[in-house]
């Protein structure tokens, strides 16, 4: 069995529940919370694999200086997910290797 | 360019120093705008300060809590704040654009104010960009935005006041922590000793560091002292599974799904160094920060800088700053600044609020193998270019960090750098028998965030036609 490497949610103030999809999964996240960490709750790991070498990877410094959580969401590759909040009813993937031009990527 | 909006003042960031100067030229009569890139004003320190996720206040502790009446501030300004927006250039003629929500925007600006804050300093070591191990300030920033904790079992390796911040946090918030493994060198007491002047004038620095290390030692979780050769290891899936490092004679083990690491912050450059403005390499805290007057002012008349992106001196510090340089920026307008008994009250805070620093810097500089390292530990992890790669370069007559870009691409990857750039100044600096100034820095460009065509292509519809948020 995969280990569990969700990370736990502390009690927190009330906030609207918003739910989204991760790699087919449906999960539910708090309204004002970027897609990363709505993504490393669920325990999704890697959130990407690189274009140089197709190794895995995850967030790492959650202020959007080191392009690590690039994601695809909506539908657009290359997306940090540190530096997006998360919305009802979007839907995220990993992203695998470079990201494909084209369409709305552009 | 007579078209665009015009603002008096811009502000970049909305930290501590962009909070606190932007409240004062506003008040001044300034015609202020301050773009930010996250969606709520506070910077990293006052991450998500507007709306505290927490129930327990009494886990981030009330220095978080003290961004409350700073934010308050900049709420009952004056002034336009545009959250969302990331600046990607400024022109040579007081211009800059911004992209916010997919659309980009242009203003003017008389006066420009840098106030982007620091970043965590890079790293390397091997395994260091296994999916599990992340930043301490990632980490807080996961605290205060979203009540989460990191996956268990926790390891926390490193130095420096924010990892025995967030390591009593963390405790605080009920963690297991297996250990904190911290990488201070022993040589490093003797040196911040020679500084202790300055550490008993920063007394109450001094006492909250203590009070740390107490609440970390009743917590009963392990600390190893003077920790080396850190190495995080992969499991069969390719995640972190495990960190080792030796103490003393001892190699150690300890598995974990998630380590934090850090090794201090360094000042955010990235859009003063693609504006042009002059820098400086800082041997005593290891890294770059602007050149910069008295005033706050950079080698270009109408920039400013204040804050932690100037130099690190953390929150109370840019706040000072923010304050101080705004009145500058006030009195170069024309306009009525602070009396100058106030302003010198506000230097002499500032000088006392320093006092410490020489003993922190001292203390915590890094373990020489995370600004030096070598072997197959990647440095550039975008295009994951390895420290021997970096180093191998002066063999082909590389003689600086320009040259390392067209050699391996090292610097070329969507960081554009951030994550790299002081490793492979210090590298070829060592291989070359030379120091970081003579070798330099990566000329950074704009734009200095990625921007998709349709952002870019948006600029060239009259403004009126643009979507607005």
């Amino acid at each position: 069995m995969a280990a569990d490497l969700s990370f736990n949610r502390l009690p927190c103030n009330e906030r609207a529940a918003v739910e989204i999809t991760v790699e087919g999964r449906k999960v539910i996240a708090l309204d004002g919370e970027t897609v990363a960490a709505a993504v490393m709750r669920s325990g999704l790991r890697p959130t990407r694999t690189t274009a140089v070498s197709g190794a895995g990877r995850a967030p790492y410094c959650m202020m959007g200086v080191c392009f690590e959580c690039l994601m695809n969401i909506d539908g657009k590759p290359n997306k940090q997910a540190c530096m997006t909040e998360v919305r009802e009813g979007m839907v995220i993937t990993v992203q695998q290797g470079a990201r494909e031009l084209g369409g709305d990527s552009l | 360019m007579t078209d665009l909006p015009q603002y008096d003042l811009v502000i970049i960031g909305a930290g501590p120093a962009g909070m606190a100067s932007a409240k004062e030229a506003s008040a001044a009569g300034l015609k202020t705008l301050i773009l930010d890139e996250q969606p709520r004003a506070g910077g990293q320190i006052y991450r998500n300060i507007g709306r505290p996720i927490l129930q327990n206040r009494s886990i981030l502790g009330e220095d978080y809590y003290v961004g409350e009446s700073l934010l308050a501030g900049l709420v009952q300004a004056s002034l336009t704040h545009i959250p969302n927006a990331t600046v990607w250039e400024v022109t040579g003629e007081n211009a800059l654009c911004f992209s916010a929500e997919g659309v980009s925007h242009q203003v003017g600006f008389k006066k420009l104010l840098l106030a982007t804050g620091a970043q965590e300093r890079p790293v390397p070591f091997p395994g260091w960009t296994l999916p599990g191990v992340m930043t301490c300030g990632a980490a807080q920033i996961l605290l205060k935005s979203s009540g989460l904790t990191p996956a268990e079992p926790l390891v926390i390796a490193g130095s420096g006041p924010l990892l025995l911040l967030i390591a009593c946090q963390l405790i605080r918030a009920g963690v297991r922590v297996e250990g904190i493994v911290e990488t201070t060198p022993t040589a490093n007491y003797g040196r911040a000793l020679k500084e202790i002047g300055g550490a008993i004038k920063g007394w109450r620095h001094l006492l909250k560091g203590m009070r740390m290390l107490n609440e970390i030692r009743r917590s009963g979780v392990k600390f190893y002292k003077c920790a080396t050769e850190l190495r995080a290891e992969p499991g069969s899936e390719g995640n972190l599974a495990s960190v080792s490092f030796r103490k003393g004679k001892t190699v150690h083990q300890l598995e974990c799904h998630t380590l934090l690491v850090h090794q201090g912050v360094i000042p955010n450059t990235q859009l003063g160094r693609a504006i042009g403005l002059e820098h400086q390499w800082d041997e005593v805290q290891q890294c770059w920060k602007p050149t910069l007057s008295e005033n706050g002012c950079s080698s270009h008349p109408d920039i400013f800088i204040a804050g932690d992106s100037g130099g690190i001196g953390g929150a109370i510090v840019a706040e000072i700053q923010g304050r101080t340089v705004a009145n500058e920026i006030v009195q170069q307008s024309g306009l009525m600044g602070q009396k100058d008994a106030a302003i010198d009250s506000l230097r002499k805070e500032l000088a006392d609020q320093l006092a410490i620093r020489p003993f922190l810097d001292h203390l915590y500089r890094p373990l020489d193998i995370f600004l030096r390292p070598e072997g197959e530990t990647i440095v550039c992890r975008c295009e994951e270019v390895s420290a021997s790669d970096i180093r191998g370069l002066v063999n082909y007559g590389c003689v600086g960090p320009n040259q390392a870009k067209a050699f391996c691409r090292s610097g070329m990857g969507p960081c554009q750098g951030r994550q790299c750039g002081s490793t492979v100044t210090a590298l070829l600096a060592d291989e070359l028998g030379s120091t970081p100034s003579q070798v330099g820095y990566y000329n950074i460009r704009f734009p200095i965030k990625p921007v998709t065509l349709g952002e870019l292509a948006s600029l060239s519809q009259p403004a009126q036609d643009r979507p607005v948020k």
